[in-house]
C-alpha cells in the first residue's frame, strides 16, 4: 500500500479533484449556509443605508475572476436595487466592462422599473490604475466626461451634478487584484472618511483584514461568503429563494464542500507518507 | 503506439461520440438571440442590438440561432479543455490556448489603452471639435481646447522615441517624471492609510468592559491576540538583535503568528481555485453540454 501511494501518479489526484468538484454539480449539491457576522457587516452597510442613498459600485475584476466573483457582484447590485439605490458602476481593468454589464443585465432583466441615467449609470473604464481613483475623489470631470454609452455626464440626471465621489454614502468594491480594494482604501476610503466594503478572491481577502473595521466596514472572502451573503439576502426578502440567478454562490458551495473534503483527506494521507518515509529511513 | 497517445486518442473518440450522439439527440451548445429596435438619438440613425435569450424561448417569432455566439460558445469550451490538457502534461494544443489567450489580452488591452488614454483622455482634450466630428459626438459644441494637455502628449513622444535608434535617453526625462509623481503619490497613500492609521487600529483597550462594568473576555482575547500578533511579528523582522534568549523566543512566537496568517490564505486560496473549477464546469455542464440545467433556462424543451 505504502508503495502504491508513494508511486501514485499525479493525474490520479488531478483526475479525483475533478470528480470531486464535477459530481456536486451534476447533481446539483446545495447546502443552506449561516451567515456570518462579517457577512452581515457587509450586509447590513448596505441593508441600513437609508433608500436612494448614492453607492458606488467598483467591479475591478475580469473573467478569469468571474467563478468566483460574480456571485458576489449579482447579490450587491441586486440589494442595492431592492433598497433602491442610486447605482454607478465603474471598473479600472479593461476586462471590467463586461463584468459590468452582467449586473446591468439583472437590472434589466428582474428591475424593469430601474431607468438607465435616472437609477443607475455606468461609467465604464478608465486607464491609470489607482491615478483614477486619486481623481475622481476631487475632480470626476477631469477623467470621466461621457459614460460607458458615450453620452455626456451633464446629459444624464445622475451625473449632472456630480464632481466627484466624496459624497458616496458607500463605496462597494468587488476585487480580483490590482488595482482593487486595497487602492480603494488608500486613496478613497482613507483620506476622505468613505464607508466602504469590499468582495475579493481568497488569495486576496487576507491582506484586506487588517483594514477592518477603521478603514473597511467589512470584506467578503472569497465564494463562501458570497454564498452567505445569497443567504442573508434570501433570509430577508423571501421571494429570492424562488430566484436560482441569486444563488450562483450557493451552488458553488457543493463542489466545495467535497472538493475541501478531498483536500483535506489528500493533506493527511501527505503526512502519514512523509513520516512513514521517515521512520523507515531512521531504522535502516 | 505510445501509451499516452493511445489514451489521447481514445478519450478524443470516446469525446466526440458523446457529442455527436448529445447533438443529435438532446441538443447542446447553441445561443439563440432576439433582435431589439435601439431608438436613434437626434438625427443619428438607428441601430439594432441582438440581445442574448434562453434557449426555451427559441420557437417564439423574433429568436433566431446565432452563429456567430454559437460558434464563440464551442471556441470557449475548446479552449476550457485545452487548457485543462495540461494537466496530463505540456502539449501543443496547450501551448497554442495559451499563446492565443496571451495575444489576444495583449491586443486587447493595446487597443482599450488606446482609445481610452489617447483618443477619450487626450484627443477630446486637445482636439474637441476633430473628436465630435469623428468618434466622440457626445463633445459638447462649446468645448475648447485645453492647452495643458500638450504637456503629457510631449511626455508621450519622449517615452515613444526610445524606439528610435539614437536619441533614446530623451525618454528618461518623461519616465522621471513618471517615477517621481508615482513615488510621490504612494508614499502619501501608504503612510497614510497603511502606516498612521494602522498603528491608531492597534490602539485598543486589552481588557473591554461591557457597560455593567464586566470584562467582555471575547473582545478581550481578541484585542490580546491582535497586540501579541503584531508585537511577535515585528520582533521576528527585527534583525538589528540577534534573535536568541527572550527575543528568539518571542521571534519563534512571531514565526507561528505568520504560520497561521499563511495557513489561513493557503486555505482561501483552495477555495477560490476551486470556486473557478467548479465555475469552468458549470459553463461546461450548463451553456454547452445541456446536461444540467441550474436557472431553468431550458424548462419546456
Amino acid at each position: 500500500m505504502y508503495d502504491f501511494f508513494v508511486k501514485l501518479d499525479r493525474r490520479w489526484i488531478f483526475l479525483m479533484m475533478g470528480l470531486a468538484v464535477a459530481i456536486p454539480i451534476l447533481t446539483q449539491l446545495k447546502f443552506p449556509e449561516t451567515p456570518s457576522p462579517m457577512v452581515m457587516d457587509v450586509y447590513n452597510a448596505i441593508e441600513q443605508l437609508p433608500e436612494g442613498s448614492n453607492v458606488l459600485l467598483a467591479y475591478d475584476y475580469d473573467p478569469a475572476s468571474e467563478g468566483e466573483l460574480q456571485p458576489m457582484a449579482s447579490a450587491f447590485t441586486r440589494h442595492c436595487a431592492r433598497k433602491k439605490h442610486n447605482m454607478y458602476f465603474m471598473t479600472l481593468w479593461p476586462q471590467g466592462p463586461p463584468m459590468v454589464a452582467r449586473s446591468e443585465a439583472i437590472l434589466k432583466s428582474e428591475f424593469p422599473d430601474y431607468k438607465y441615467g435616472e437609477d443607475y449609470v455606468s461609467l465604464g473604464f478608465r486607464t491609470g490604475n489607482e491615478g483614477v481613483i486619486k481623481l475622481m475623489t476631487t475632480d470626476l470631470r477631469a477623467l470621466y466626461a461621457n459614460d460607458v454609452r458615450g453620452t455626456n455626464l451633464d446629459d444624464i440626471p445622475m451625473t449632472k451634478n456630480l464632481k466627484n465621489i466624496q459624497k458616496m454614502d458607500l463605496i462597494v468594491n468587488v476585487s480580483a487584484g490590482t488595482p482593487g480594494s486595497k487602492e480603494w482604501v488608500q486613496y478613497a476610503a482613507t483620506p476622505y472618511d468613505i464607508k466602504m466594503v469590499a468582495g475579493t478572491t481568497g488569495v486576496g481577502a487576507p491582506a484586506l483584514y487588517p483594514y477592518i473595521p477603521n478603514q473597511l466596514h467589512g470584506v467578503l472572502g472569497a465564494i463562501k461568503a458570497a454564498a452567505e451573503y445569497e443567504q442573508a439576502m434570501m433570509n430577508r426578502y423571501e421571494d429570492l429563494q424562488d430566484n436560482d440567478n441569486a444563488q450562483e454562490g450557493l451552488r458553488r458551495m457543493g463542489p466545495q464542500l467535497v472538493g475541501h473534503m478531498l483536500m483535506i483527506a489528500l493533506i493527511i494521507l501527505g503526512n502519514v507518507i512523509y513520516f512513514t518515509q521517515k521512520s523507515r529511513e531512521a531504522s535502516r | 503506439m505510445k501509451q499516452s497517445t493511445l489514451v489521447w486518442t481514445a478519450l478524443m473518440l470516446l469525446g466526440g461520440g458523446f457529442l455527436v450522439y448529445r447533438a443529435s439527440t438532446a441538443g447542446m451548445g447553441q445561443v439563440y438571440v432576439r433582435a431589439v429596435e435601439v431608438d436613434p438619438e437626434g438625427d443619428a440613425a438607428g441601430w439594432t442590438n441582438e440581445v442574448a435569450v434562453q434557449p426555451n424561448q427559441r420557437s417564439e417569432p423574433d429568436v433566431r440561432l446565432s452563429w456567430s455566439r454559437t460558434i464563440g460558445l464551442w471556441i470557449a469550451a475548446f479552449f476550457t479543455f485545452a487548457i485543462f490538457s495540461f494537466l496530463w502534461g505540456d502539449n501543443a494544443i496547450y501551448k497554442f490556448a495559451e499563446a492565443v489567450f496571451i495575444g489576444s489580452s495583449a491586443g486587447y488591452a493595446m487597443v482599450i489603452g488606446f482609445w481610452d488614454g489617447i483618443i477619450v483622455l487626450l484627443f477630446r482634450r486637445l482636439t474637441p471639435g476633430l473628436m465630435r466630428d469623428s468618434f466622440l459626438p457626445s463633445v459638447p459644441d462649446d468645448a475648447t481646447i485645453s492647452w495643458w494637455f500638450l504637456v503629457p502628449l510631449v511626455f508621450g513622444l519622449m517615452m515613444l522615441w526610445r524606439l528610435a535608434p539614437t536619441g533614446g535617453w530623451i525618454s528618461r526625462w518623461a519616465l522621471a517624471f513618471f517615477i517621481g509623481a508615482t513615488a510621490g503619490l504612494r508614499l502619501i497613500a501608504y503612510f497614510e492609510s497603511d502606516f498612521v492609521e494602522q498603528i491608531r487600529s492597534t490602539i485598543m483597550p486589552l481588557v473591554v468592559m461591557a457597560p455593567t462594568w464586566q470584562v467582555t473576555l471575547g473582545h478581550t482575547l481578541k484585542n490580546l491576540t491582535v497586540l501579541a500578533g503584531i508585537l511577535t511579528c515585528i520582533v521576528y523582522f527585527f534583525f538589528s538583535v540577534e534573535h536568541k534568549g527572550v527575543v528568539g523566543r518571542v521571534a519563534r512566537v512571531g514565526i507561528w503568528f505568520l504560520m497561521i496568517t499563511f495557513g489561513a490564505g493557503f486555505g482561501y486560496t483552495v477555495m477560490g481555485r476551486i470556486a473557478l473549477l467548479s465555475g469552468r464546469f458549470e459553463f461546461l455542464f450548463d451553456d454547452w453540454l445541456w446536461i444540467i440545467d441550474p436557472v431553468g433556462k431550458r424548462l419546456g424543451m
